[in-house]
């Protein structure tokens, strides 16, 4: 196996790790063939029970990523170890076992139910490929699903476009619930969603992880809901993770220049900071060019020569890694 | 407070639905002045897109009642020719919120600012109602061509596209959503307008892109002393851009104030719930706000927001509430508004 960097040290605690994750599609503009490297080159560990967040903006590869970790979409290079093996590279049929303990929550939850089906048979589904049970006990196990995501027994005999966007949310959680996972990737899970409704979706989500005892994979692009929600935060760009760290120290101490940047552009409440503040200009490059050296330094404002070559990701406290050759240096 | 450009008053809009007519709007007011960013903020299906739509007087099946007074001529009686010809598109202008959708995908963009130029140049006069149907079709003069390339080429350099002459040349699809939305905003500004509505023209765009368009946004309405009736559901975005903000919960403005105050001091209880669910940095709980936002066919009488209120009284259901000032330009329509102190 080929990685770049000293492995990253394994906590006794981890769920899942990818270790040099690539996902490269092929796609062709015009004429001309060219690699999209989605993700590339993602060393990534997930905690038992974990509140983890990963931000970036839209086509930054976050999406790819969750997708590729529960084995919706395929790995190119690397390893996903899970309880012990690497899955990365398994047939489908080994997928399907595993994909009972790791599980997607789409973005569109409505348009990921059946239109045609009531709820309570998209929510029995999962059981009927997965478990072996009676149909009595399956539909107990929709029903005490239903409740923990805040529904009642009777949203189960309705059609998805009955019900209001946060509710189909909640079935779209319900869903994955019913077969008890151990990791759970929420690909956007409030937005679109009215503030009022948001917050009810995030105070819901924090009671489910407590009660099943879940790991979150939160892929979003809002800092605010991730900075309440999760406990470590791992930002994207262009494929790669450029920093990773416990939320607090995140907020508190972003040392990658894009972090620095991406915080400063979101807007507050009650504040006016972002319009009178200078920020990055430019967009984010296109993903199917080919790169050498720091993704970000066409955007940069303290890139240099040395940004030339690719920055790993390291350490600059306990916990806290950057993939910057301009990182703070701790003694 | 400098006189208003825009007066809304008493504004009602129906549409008609197979359950009998929604009251999308139920007597709304509001006032832009010159050279004022006012954010027209509020959850979905609150009226704010509708309200955009009536000043602009393309409701389709919607009917409107109360006055929508522009320079205090009242845009819903004037006769519709004149609106096409001096306020839609001309003095009042419009940013979408999804730039992909009103731009054509077939055209390229110098061609659909050309046409634009054709039927909105602020100087010329109007063309009769058959050459603006073939105008699309229309292939204009060498001199009409080089100075509609060159004024595209100047509205994309003052909405500060990278290599303007480039983005000329390309179909929409091959821009990027920041980009796409600086054409729009270009469209948008070159009738040389008095008043622009955007609709949540940052919504689709990533935060760092959203600063840009932020900062662009405010740089145009100092520099030409346009109004901007700037709808959001972003509390955030409204705080860094609008200088007053009108809450509306189901088709009912519930209170104006001046941003600071407004975030500061909400008198209306909805908009306080409404702050109170959003998330923010020293906060660990949220409450969301019980209850779903009513129907518009056959709505609560009185406040609308009465049923979801724990201030409410019988009297909340039967009266609305009429506008009361609490302090300097803050308005709210509530009978029983929070105490500033609480």
């Amino acid at each position: 196996m080929n990685i770049g960097i000293a492995p990253l040290r394994q906590a006794a605690d981890t769920l899942l790790s990818a270790r040099n994750l690539k996902v490269h599609f092929s796609v062709r503009h015009s004429n001309n063939k060219a690699t999209l490297r989605a993700v590339d080159g993602v060393n990534l560990d997930i905690r038992e029970g974990e509140m983890l967040g990963l931000v970036g903006e839209s086509g930054c590869g976050k999406s790819t990523l969750g997708k590729t970790l529960v084995g919706l979409v395929r790995a190119t290079a690397g390893s996903i170890v899970f309880k012990g093996t690497d899955v990365a590279g398994q047939s489908a049929g080994a997928w399907r076992r595993l994909r009972r303990s790791l599980q997607y929550v789409y973005q569109d939850a409505g348009a990921s139910l059946d239109p045609r089906w009531i709820v309570g048979r998209s929510l029995e589904e999962p059981l009927v490929i997965h478990a072996n049970l009676p149909p009595a006990e399956r539909k107990r196990q929709v029903q005490e699903t239903l409740r923990a995501v805040g529904l009642r027994d009777e949203h189960a005999l309705l059609y998805p476009h009955e019900l209001s966007g946060g509710q189909q949310r909640r079935i779209g959680l319900a869903r994955v619930l019913t077969l008890r996972p151990r990791l759970v990737v929420l690909d956007e899970p409030t937005s679109g969603l009215d503030v009022s409704v948001q917050a009810t979706i995030l105070m819901q989500l924090r009671e489910l992880r407590t009660t099943y005892n879940l790991a979150m994979l939160f892929i979003s692009h809002d800092l605010s809901v991730v900075r309440m929600m999760c406990d470590r935060v791992a930002v994207m760009y262009l494929g790669r993770i450029v920093e990773e760290a416990p939320t607090e120290e995140l907020f508190k101490r972003p040392s990658h220049p894009y972090t620095r940047a991406l915080l400063a552009a979101v807007p507050r409440p009650g504040e006016r900071h972002v319009v009178d503040a200078p920020s990055l200009d430019g967009e984010p490059p296109d993903p199917s060019a080919s790169y050498d050296g720091c993704r970000f330094r066409s955007r940069c404002p303290v890139a240099g020569s040395d940004c030339q070559a690719e920055p790993d990701l390291l350490e600059v406290t306990a916990h806290h890694r950057v993939a910057c050759h301009r990182r703070p240096v701790h003694a | 407070m400098t006189t208003a450009l825009l007066e809304v008053e008493n504004l009602s809009v129906r549409y008609p639905t197979a359950r009998g007519p929604a009251e999308v709007l139920d007597a709304v007011s509001l006032a832009v002045g010159a050279g004022e960013v006012v954010g027209l903020v509020g959850e979905s299906g609150c009226g704010k897109s509708t309200l955009a739509r009536a000043v602009l007087g393309i409701l389709g099946q919607g009917q409107a009642s109360g006055a929508i007074r522009f320079k205090g001529e009242d845009l819903l009686t004037m006769a519709p020719g004149r609106v096409r010809r001096e306020i839609r598109g001309r003095a009042i202008t419009f940013v979408p919120q999804d730039p992909f959708g009103s731009l054509h995908p077939l055209f390229r963009v110098g061609r659909q600012i050309a046409n634009l130029l054709a039927w909105k140049a602020p100087s010329t006069k109007p063309p009769s109602p058959l050459a603006e149907l073939l105008a699309p079709l229309h292939r204009a003069s060498r001199t009409t061509r080089r100075a509609a390339h060159d004024a595209s080429l100047e509205a994309l350099r003052d909405v500060q596209i990278p290599n303007p002459a480039q983005v000329l040349d390309k179909l929409p699809g091959e821009l990027s959503g920041g980009q796409r939305q600086r054409v729009t905003i270009a469209m948008a500004i070159l009738p040389r307008p008095q008043l622009i509505l955007a609709d949540e023209p940052t919504t689709a765009l990533d935060v760092t892109i959203q600063a840009q368009v932020l900062r662009l946004l405010q740089r145009l309405v100092r520099d030409r002393g346009l109004s901007l009736l700037f709808t959001t559901h972003d509390l955030g975005v409204a705080s860094e851009i609008c200088d007053r903000i009108v809450v509306m919960y189901a088709g009912q403005d519930v209170e104006v104030a001046p941003t600071r105050a407004f975030f500061a001091t909400p008198r209306h209880p909805y908009t306080a719930k409404l702050l109170r669910s959003l998330p923010g940095e020293d906060k660990t709980e949220l409450r969301g706000i019980p209850g779903a936002i009513p129907s518009l066919v056959r709505p609560p009488g009185g406040c609308r927001f009465h049923p979801r209120c724990e201030r409410s009284t019988a009297r909340c259901a039967i009266e609305r509430p009429p506008p009361r000032v609490v302090g300097a330009g803050h308005v709210v329509r509530c009978h029983h508004a929070l105490d500033t102190s609480a």
